[in-house]
């Protein structure tokens, strides 16, 4: 026998079955049904040419389009962050009536069908509705503007901080707050310096959660969205036009073009979070 | 005994003020952007008295809707179960290269847009998709047909499963199949009477999950549908459509038997959770 | 002018942890707290340092009553068991979180923090390793950290919870000697809580027994040794007498 000191090996030696058969399955069925459309995607948009796909991507209502959701995702992410750590906090710290059933209220965005969200918030935010009538007079217009869109990707987001904080919060022993306190910190100092630092990486996670799901976000939006073009129309929707006019590889350019920022955003997050929890 | 000269606190709790001010912050934030959509729903549902109700959500092109949003589950779940079990056997009792870039991409649909996720499918089996042509002539109808839903529907849920059980896989390890196995015990026989009743707790979690996503989406199944009612229509697509027509107290009829759905999913999620924390791996996870 | 504690109460739900305690720790003084798993003594050694309040009983230290005085305007120093650092500062900053914190009225140049932090570093045995993080750091180096880190705000007293526990025995030994070399340094009123009775007998000047939640006996090593007040003290203590 050959000494195998050196030798690389695909997987580690194990003495459980199935290896193969589930490898190979689980492969097969993402090729079929993530990898090869996703290919489809990222090809498409050539078809037009180099300049063809800038020109599309570039084009002012797409970038209108991909401004209104990347800018609407940004700010629901940072309401989501604030409030959301403090429904963390609540929820962990305190005790109150009814805590059980808004604890597990919170997951409601997960599981209420996005179009259901959607006519809802329009019919609570629109001028004659029950909120909207209240802020009408006051100037504020929520439903069919940007700010409508704002809260309804609020909605959408709201999950993701608070779940991926909590746990943390829920964790955290209790000697390192006595130990800041014993040492002379006041509360607001111990929050601060030993406790936030300590939730960093987790809470930075699910911002980023927040802002992926609100980017592509699309039934919660569409109705309370204005979709006018350059104003109020979010990007999925530009990609739903596009293909209803058979301008596929316009779509694809534009959808392409989705991925591609997410997945810059989501890298220079994972980066963040990566020195967060070096610290 | 002794009159407190000044108020002992704790040194991990808040003043009351504190305590106070970000407890209504949250219940606030709470009520305002979760509470109130959810009333709203049934509230305008009921809006034109229990009858106009009952006769929306019995409307023929309603029950189809119903139908359909049913059958796509009942389709694309079992799927998405063995593909989940699949995978997190192959994840998480193996080491392999490479293994890493394969949670990723079962990561990959929560990072993807509905819009785009039923976009994909489009391009390959629509009608100037680079498949669609070559199946028309061989009479396979793919966009605008069930089978285009199932797919699009399969795409955004397939992670569920399996993101529920690879962490719990691993955290279980392989201690009781190998002596499994070195008690006599075939793969298979190893797997039903190890493996799965070790997971089935986070199973039926994941399988919660996967369902309520798949009976609500929306944005995926928009665009492969053909929204002909009756017949490609699922119960979110048929809400949009009778609001769009300003049927509202119809389309918030239809919207809350799928909002009761989703309360439903949340008592049963909360159930598994307060029971069997233990057992799930999302209540371990991040 | 020393620590007094009379008549302390401390109830959790329905069990009483520690039973009308008192006890007088005098300036200066190295007071161990010795005793079996749920004796108490951990529990009063938080109540001294302001973590638990007392259902009754007060507390005074040097004519001044700290019963119900907040845990940071002790100045207790509280060394933990598990020594709580903070894991994402390094050992410098761990060391002068407690001066960092301070209100601005009262707080130190940068340059005096520094400096205290490096003379501690130095005296502690943990000279060069300021810019290191707590996970980098041997079980014995932490310890000290956490001992350096609660003598950096000039305590008035010190608490140590079992700051032995984790480690091992060679290691006990040695930072047994320095620590009592420490105390005869400082003179800061020390008060340990330990389950070894070698331990407190070999560096206490006074050994507190205690036992579900009492107080058996007081004094000296070897007065404890040589006349037990009770079969729980002569059972615990384990010695025949000889000496330490």
């Amino acid at each position: 026998m050959t000494a195998v000191a050196n030798s690389w090996r695909f997987k580690k030696p194990s003495v459980l079955p199935g290896f193969g058969l589930t490898l190979g399955f689980a492969l097969f069925y993402l090729s079929v049904i993530v990898l090869i459309p996703l290919a489809a995607l990222l090809l498409r948009p050539w078809e037009l040419g180099v300049d063809g796909v800038f020109a599309a991507v570039t084009a002012p209502r797409v970038v209108a389009a991909l401004q209104l959701s990347f800018g609407a995702a940004l700010i629901a992410s940072l309401i989501n962050a604030v409030f959301g750590l403090i429904v963390a906090w609540m929820l962990v710290r305190y005790e109150f009536p009814g805590k059980r059933i808004i604890d597990a209220l919170v997951d409601l965005p997960f599981a209420l069908p996005t179009a259901v969200a959607g006519i809802a918030l329009t019919t609570l935010y629109a001028p004659n509705g029950w909120i909207g009538q209240y802020l009408e007079p006051l100037g504020i217009k929520v439903a069919y503007t940007p700010l409508g869109v704002v809260f309804a990707l609020t909605f959408i987001g709201l999950p993701f901080v608070v779940r991926s904080v909590q746990p943390v919060l829920a964790d955290l022993e209790k000697e390192f707050e006595e130990a800041a306190a014993s040492l002379g910190a006041t509360r607001a100092q111990t929050f601060r310096r030993v406790i936030f630092p300590a939730v960093l990486p987790s809470w930075l996670t699910g911002v980023a959660l927040a802002f992926a799901r609100a980017v592509g976000e699309y039934g919660s939006v569409i109705f309370i969205a204005g979709n006018l073009p350059m104003v109020s129309e979010i990007a999925p929707l530009l990609i739903i036009i596009k293909l209803e006019q058979y301008d596929y590889a316009g779509a694809a350019a534009v959808g392409s073009a989705m991925l591609a920022i997410s997945f810059l955003l989501l890298l220079a997050i994972n980066m963040l979070q990566a020195w967060a929890r070096a610290r | 005994m002794t009159k407190p000269t000044r108020k002992f606190r704790y040194p991990t709790k808040d003043s009351a003020p504190v305590r106070i001010a970000l407890t209504l912050a949250g219940v606030a934030y709470i009520a305002l952007f979760l509470l109130t959509p959810l009333i709203a729903v049934f509230a305008e549902a009921l809006r034109n008295g229990a009858a106009a109700f009952l006769a929306a959500i019995t409307e023929k092109d309603a029950l189809a809707a119903m139908w359909l949003t049913l059958t796509v589950a009942a389709i694309a779940v079992p799927l998405n179960t063995i593909f989940g079990l699949a995978a997190a056997w192959s994840v998480a009792k193996f080491d392999f290269w490479g293994k890493s870039v394969l949670i990723t991409l079962i990561d990959l649909p929560f990072s993807v847009s509905p819009v785009i996720s039923g976009l994909v499918y489009v391009l390959l089996f629509g009608a100037q998709g680079y498949l669609g042509p070559w199946l028309d002539e061989l009479g396979i109808k793919v966009i605008f047909t069930v089978t285009g839903l199932v797919l699009a529907t399969v795409f955004v849920t397939f992670p569920f499963v399996a993101r529920e059980l690879i962490p719990l896989m691993q955290e279980q390890g392989v201690a009781e199949e190998e002596a499994a196995l070195s008690l006599g015990a075939s793969g298979w026989q190893m797997f039903w009477r190890v493996t799965l009743p070790n997971v089935r707790w986070g199973l039926l979690y994941g399988i919660l999950l996967c369902n309520a996503r798949a009976m609500g989406e929306f944005g995926a199944v928009s665009v492969v549908s053909g929204h002909i009612r009756g017949l490609t229509n699922t119960m979110p697509l048929h809400v949009e459509i009778l609001y769009n027509e300003y049927n509202f107290a119809a389309a918030f009829a239809v919207a809350s038997i799928l909002a009761l759905l989703a309360l439903v999913t949340l008592v049963l999620k909360s159930a598994l959770e307060w029971r069997y924390g233990d057992e799930i791996a999302a209540t371990h996870r991040h | 002018m020393a620590l007094k504690i009379e008549r302390i109460t401390k109830r959790f739900g329905t069990v009483s942890a520690v039973r009308e305690v008192s006890l007088t720790v005098e300036k200066g003084e190295f007071m161990a707290l010795l005793g079996p798993s749920g004796s108490g003594k951990t529990t009063l050694l938080r109540v001294v340092g302001g973590l638990e309040l007392p259902e009754e009983g007060t507390l005074s230290f040097d004519g001044r009553d700290l019963t119900h005085v907040p845990a940071r305007e002790r100045r207790a120093g509280f060394v933990f068991q598990h020594y709580a650092l903070f894991r994402h500062m390094t050992v410098a900053q761990n060391i002068a979180f407690g001066l960092d914190v301070r209100p601005i009225s009262k707080r130190l140049a940068r340059r005096d923090v520094n400096e205290r932090v490096e003379a501690l570093l130095n005296r502690m045995q943990l000279e060069g390793l300021g810019k290191r993080y707590p996970s980098q750091l041997s079980g014995g180096q932490r310890q000290r950290v956490a001992l350096a880190r609660a003598l950096a705000i000039e305590p008035l007293m010190l608490l140590l919870d079992e700051p032995f526990g984790a480690l091992d025995a060679k290691v006990r030994k040695d930072l047994r000697q320095w620590l009592r070399a420490l105390h005869d340094e400082t003179k800061l009123t020390t008060i340990m809580v330990t389950h070894d009775q070698e331990e407190a007998l070999a560096l206490a000047d006074r050994v507190a027994v205690m036992n579900n939640g009492q107080i058996e006996q007081v004094g000296p090593p070897s007065e404890l040794i040589d006349k037990p007040a009770s079969a729980f003290v002569r059972e615990f203590l384990g010695t025949d007498g000889e000496g330490i």
